[in-house]
């Protein structure tokens, strides 16, 4: 039964629930800081519930995803092919990666855009531990004053930002919820 | 500079309930049906689903059925559609010489192996009108005979074997999709191919019989033309092998064309190749044609300067969608734009009479 | 066991194509007729897409996209845990689901049944319209005659 597994976990009822996840991703990109819910897919480990949501929500076939260090598992990669049809790729090509901070460091591997093409980089999906309203404080687009939002590293997504307007963007998942920090976000470290 | 300006939503309404009536027609004649296209329209369907990009006959019959028969707005309905669709991957190549042949000539070798089989053609009917056809009737039976079991092979592998007609290598590189990503300039075949299968059946005749005419003639011969149906085979990755996903209807040409050689070739026959959705003879040909004129560069030919052997011109102005758009535009409102026009030409006048004017006073 | 093995993926692969390039009218009626409906679970429920068909250069060359096609797909499981998958050619929800339970069903102790009731008469009416056009084709097949002119002592 194990070989069967892969099959398992995807959406039940993919338009509402792709939708839903969608709606989530766009407002907490579109309001860096925000932390909504985001449920739906049941992935295989290490895959966080709304790593996998996000994935089952923005990949198809013409997406290329690297699955960094741990997720780079036969489970993993079954389970994202059958489901979305997302072609594996290295890290200079992605579309989308998924992993720890550590695992996906350093950014530069990925794609950060050209000057005629911004869109063609890399969105990062970086699995916490924690997520929290805390810590480094961001300004800028979609922001009232200023958020807070715990970072993994902040002066490196700091350097990512001082790319503008190339640049990865970013979302922060732990469990069944989600953040996320675009490019256009400026960074200070909070007191 | 685009201002908006509201208004006319209940012309609109009106003018869309008016279409609808119209496209319906008078009430005391039966309606149409999808399937009644689909069956007795094959080559319209088969029209719309090639320029269309999308093989699904149900859905081409019920965009002509929309569009009153207008063959574009059909296919623009089709595109749009298309669009729509989750694209669940790619097919590998499809089979052509495991063809299921309806039809299969060839204007080169009379007794090429598989024989010449002429199919449903309209080529030897006598285009006279057939007035027995607007009462209803049943039709005879096509006539039967022993069915051939095996694969037809292709006809140039027999010029081949003497090595003296270009080889076509097998490749696996990936192709480029029109679909996906906008086209740059210099493309290259896959992308040309690509592009002249979903361009539009007039221009690309139109391109074709040019070079026919001369301006880069290219000797071309039907080496082959076969019309039949052919398995779509697609790995599934969850499966971990491939299955046939389906099958469809298509029409293969291949020409051979006469080449004295060049700075970089040795004398020797060179191809043309069409292949279109269904049964698509005309363009299949004409595919072929101007495949053939836009090769010169690869085979070293010389640039005539003709409008076939030029890539950016071909390419650019085959695809009857955006063509379309970009002319039926020009009749939506303009009115800021005209009104700029209009002050324009007026001062322009204003200026030019006061020059004569004063001339004229001082006489 | 890996002939085994082989062996069973050819004949997948196989029922698989038939039920993709089936007519929707001549795959329900027989389906139909079979009755038993086993219970399961979506994996994958019905969705319908578009699969980029390629040809090659030539015939034979590089490959090159000639444009989509429809395809209707979904997957399921049955209570037992087999997992069926069906994808085929169209729009029809109805077909896809009925072409994953035969799927599902062919790898169970319902095989010979499913394949007695569905699978070869289905293979029938398909073999049988092939085998109609190319009667029709080979009627309008050419026999060349030579009519010499002239004399030629």
């Amino acid at each position: 039964m194990t070989a069967q597994t892969q099959f398992f976990g995807g959406f039940q009822n993919a338009p509402v629930q792709a939708a839903h996840a969608f709606r989530a991703a766009m407002t907490v990109m579109a309001q860096p800081g925000e932390i909504r819910d985001l449920r739906g897919a049941r992935p295989p480990k290490p895959l966080s519930i709304a790593a996998g949501t996000l994935l089952l929500t923005l990949c198809d076939p013409e997406t290329k995803v690297h699955l960094a260090g741990a997720f780079n598992t036969d489970g993993v990669r079954e389970w994202l092919t059958f489901h979305t049809g997302a072609p594996i790729s290295q890290a200079a090509v992605a579309d989308f990666a998924v992993g720890t901070w550590a695992e996906l460091s350093p950014l530069g591997s990925f794609r950060i855009g050209t000057a005629e093409y911004p869109d063609r980089s890399a969105t990062l999906i970086v699995e916490c531990d924690a997520l929290q309203q805390a810590g480094a404080i961001l300004s800028g687009p979609g922001i009232k004053d200023t958020a807070r939002l715990s970072l993994p590293d902040a002066p490196a997504l700091q350097a990512n930002a001082d790319l503008y307007p190339l640049g990865c963007d970013f979302f922060f998942t732990c469990g069944d919820r989600v953040a996320a920090l675009p490019r256009s976000s400026q960074i200070s470290v909070g007191a | 500079m685009y201002v908006a300006v509201k208004g006319g939503e209940t012309a609109i309404e009106n003018a869309h309930a008016w279409l609808a009536e119209e496209r319906r027609g008078a009430t005391d004649i039966d309606e149409l049906s999808i399937v009644q296209i689909r069956e007795q329209l094959g080559l319209a369907v088969n029209r719309v689903m090639a320029e269309g990009s999308l093989y699904d006959p149900d859905l081409a019959a019920l965009a002509i059925k929309q569009s009153r028969g207008d063959l574009i707005e059909a296919i623009f309905l089709i595109r749009a559609y298309r669009t729509t669709l989750p694209r669940f991957g790619y097919s590998n190549p499809v089979k052509t010489d495991e063809m299921a042949c309806d039809r299969r000539i060839s204007a080169t070798f009379k007794d090429a192996p598989g024989g010449q089989v002429l199919g449903p053609t309209f080529d030897y009917t006598h285009r006279l009108l057939d007035f027995k056809l607007a009462a209803e009737g049943e039709v005879p039976a096509a006539p039967t005979a022993q069915p051939r079991t095996e694969a037809t092979p292709h006809i140039t592998e027999f010029l081949k074997g003497e090595d003296i007609i270009q080889d076509e290598p097998a490749s696996d590189t990936t192709p480029g999709d029109l679909t996906r990503e906008p086209m740059e300039l210099p493309s290259n075949r896959p992308l040309r191919l690509q592009s002249l299968t979903r361009g539009d059946e007039g221009f690309v005749l139109g391109m074709a019989y040019s070079t026919q005419r001369g301006y880069a003639r290219n000797h071309a011969f039907v080496g082959e033309l076969r019309i039949g149906k052919v398995a779509v085979e697609m790995d599934i990755p969850e499966l971990g092998f491939a299955i046939d996903i389906g099958e469809i209807e298509l029409t293969e040409c291949e020409t051979v064309n006469q080449f004295k050689g060049s700075k970089t070739e040795p004398p020797q026959f060179t191809r043309g190749y069409g292949l279109v959705f269904g049964q698509s003879e005309r363009k299949s040909i004409a595919m072929a044609l101007v495949d053939r004129a836009l090769r010169w560069e690869e085979l070293g030919e010389d640039n005539l300067g003709a409008p076939a052997q030029d890539e950016e011109f071909v390419l650019s102005h085959a695809d009857n969608i955006q063509a379309t758009g970009f002319l039926e535009h020009i009749k939506l409102p303009h009115y800021v734009d005209f009104q700029s026009e209009l002050e324009l030409v007026r001062k322009l006048r204003r200026e030019a009479e006061e020059r004569i004017t004063p001339k004229e006073a001082a006489e | 066991m890996t002939d085994q093995t082989y062996n069973s993926k050819a004949t997948r692969q196989d029922w698989m194509g038939l039920l993709a390039r089936a007519p929707e009218s001549a795959l329900m009626p027989l389906w139909d007729k079979y009755e038993v409906r086993p219970n399961f679970e979506w994996l994958r429920s019905p969705e319908v897409g578009g699969v980029m068909v390629r040809g090659r250069t030539g015939g034979t060359g590089a490959r090159f996209n000639i444009g989509e096609m429809t395809v209707t797909r979904c997957s399921l499981v049955l209570q037992d845990g087999t997992v069926g998958h069906g994808y085929v050619q169209g729009r029809s929800k109805s077909k896809a689901q009925a072409a994953a339970l035969i799927d599902a069903l062919m790898q169970t102790s319902a095989a010979g049944a499913v394949h007695d009731q569905v699978i070869a008469p289905l293979e029938g009416q398909i073999q049988s319209a092939r085998t109609d056009r190319a009667s029709k084709a080979a009627a309008t097949k050419v026999e060349f005659f030579t009519m010499v002119r002239g004399e030629d002592t």
